[in-house]
């Protein structure tokens, strides 16, 4: 059985997932950078105390599931979300959803999914797939990072939807519940919600490892880790944040060009002038995190190695910093009637 | 980024998909593109694995040293943890750690060892061995 859900190939699994999903429901105006933007997908944290395989924890988007989440609500879409405790249930809701003609968002781990080459095997537990038919105990999947749709079998999709670790997913399925018409009026709210909730996070929390200030914190660590972990380990650190920055998934820029797109894409339901400058201060800001992200491989390469090089890293950082406070600052700003 | 400076690098991506990247055209417009990868991640993933590799090295000669069980060599093959670990076998944290000791694996019963053989992909005679097949060291 293979329900009829159209695959649209995206650069971030949540982002991928959402739009297809929202597509099939029939709302047809949501586009992968607005699904980033009104779920305020955004974000920064860095949190110390915490290691991710043996390197600093730091993440550019915002926790698994949210985007999903808040795109769906921010346009009045009501949601079906479950975990499960039991394997047999979890497979067994997903075959009643198939049945249904629903295909299905579910949370999965990476490191046992059996299409992804080894290299790209980490356990990682956030990754996000649509599960849209069923033959022969052979699951198709449409996985929003692929060029085309593909398939699993049971027994390895019942591991990897229950994968171990960090932000285990227990067995998660969501889906919009029903179809829905959204009018233009509903989209440019969520809009400036999402814009909303974006730009307070970044510039107003007052967590000093949260948004900007988490950016700054980052850059004053990165400034401390050639002293207290030594060179070669240091330069691991810093390849970790540049996987955090440009790995699958992230649109490349740690998703800034993602949200530069989402602003001109805002743009044509808000016309204002305001949206299309930020849009080009985020694609600054995305160039200088990659121009930073060289620098760092300039380390981890073994090619540049002294204390100099680090404090260079650790200033290109902050100033991404400064700068992405004056971009949230203005989006906050903005008066929206 | 502009569209004409996506990066095409060849990288481990070549293997699996293109993946996508947000850039703008001419007129300063986004626009979606298909980047093959970029030297800069690709040295990343790299310098990841072998670090990973160096760990697992390191494991085999401490199993072999008899400082650690089987257990730690494939942990690491793995790229777990022991919280990892005591989350897919359903083993306490402090149990895992306890039979990362050598006296104490080798009186673990079978059902035990079946736990730990099935999360590692082997079985319990290559757990015991550490016998893998495309590993290099």
């Amino acid at each position: 059985m293979e329900l009829n859900f159209k695959h649209n190939q995206a650069a971030h699994c949540e982002n991928g997932v959402t739009t297809n999903l929202l597509h099939h429901a029939g709302i047809h105006q949501i586009t992968e950078p607005l699904a980033f933007g009104i779920g305020a997908g955004i974000f920064y944290i860095h949190i110390p105390f915490m290691k991710i395989n043996g390197g600093p924890a730091i993440s550019f988007r915002t926790m698994p599931g949210r985007i999903f989440s808040r795109t769906c609500s921010a346009l009045g879409v009501p949601v079906v979300r479950k975990k499960f405790s039991s394997k047999t249930d979890a497979q067994q809701y997903l075959d009643n959803c198939l049945n249904a003609g629903q295909p299905a968002g579910c949370q999965v781990g990476v490191y046992y999914l059996t299409y992804f080459p080894k290299e790209f095997r980490f356990h990682f537990n956030a990754h996000n797939l649509v599960v849209y038919g069923k033959e022969d105990n052979i699951y198709k999947v449409s996985d929003p990072v692929m060029e085309t749709v593909t398939t699993i079998s049971a027994p390895d999709l019942e591991r990897v939807r229950f994968a171990q670790g960090a932000l285990a997913p227990k067995g998660q399925i969501y889906y919009p519940k029903s179809a829905v018409n959204i009018t233009d009026e509903q989209i440019r709210k969520a809009i400036v919600k999402g814009i909303k909730h974006a730009s307070w996070f970044m510039t107003e929390t007052p967590v000093p490892m949260l948004g900007v200030a988490g950016i700054r914190f980052t850059a004053s660590r990165i400034k401390k880790w050639r002293e207290e972990v030594g060179e070669r380990k240091g330069g691991l650190f810093l390849a970790q944040l540049v996987r955090m920055q440009e790995e699958i998934g992230t649109g490349g820029g740690g998703f800034r060009f993602v949200y530069a797109a989402f602003l001109q894409q805002a743009y044509n339901f808000i016309p204002n002038e305001k949206l299309l400058d930020v849009s080009k201060q985020f694609t600054t800001i995305g160039d200088l995190w990659r121009t930073a992200a060289v620098q760092a491989s300039g380390i981890y390469k073994g090619r540049l190695s002294s204390q100099q090089e680090f404090n260079v890293m650790s200033d290109m950082v902050m100033d991404i910093a400064a700068k992405e406070k004056d971009a949230f600052k203005s989006l906050y700003n903005i008066k929206w009637k | 980024m502009k569209k004409e400076e996506i990066p095409q690098d060849p990288s481990p991506l070549d293997k699996f998909t293109k993946e996508v990247c947000y850039a703008v055209d001419d007129n300063g417009k986004y626009q979606a593109g298909l980047s093959r990868g970029w030297q800069v991640k690709a040295d990343a993933l790299g310098i990841t694995w072998q670090e990973a590799q160096a760990r697992t090295a390191d494991a085999r000669q401490k199993v072999a040293n008899g400082e650690a069980s089987p257990i730690l060599f494939f942990m690491e093959l793995n790229l777990m943890d022991v919280a990892i670990v005591a989350a897919y076998t359903g083993f306490w944290q402090w149990t895992v750690k306890r039979h990362l000791k050598p006296a104490v694996f080798h009186t673990l019963a079978e059902k035990k060892l079946q736990k730990y053989a099935d999360i590692f992909d082997v079985s319990i005679n290559d757990l015991k061995t550490m016998n893998v097949d495309g590993v290099e060291f």
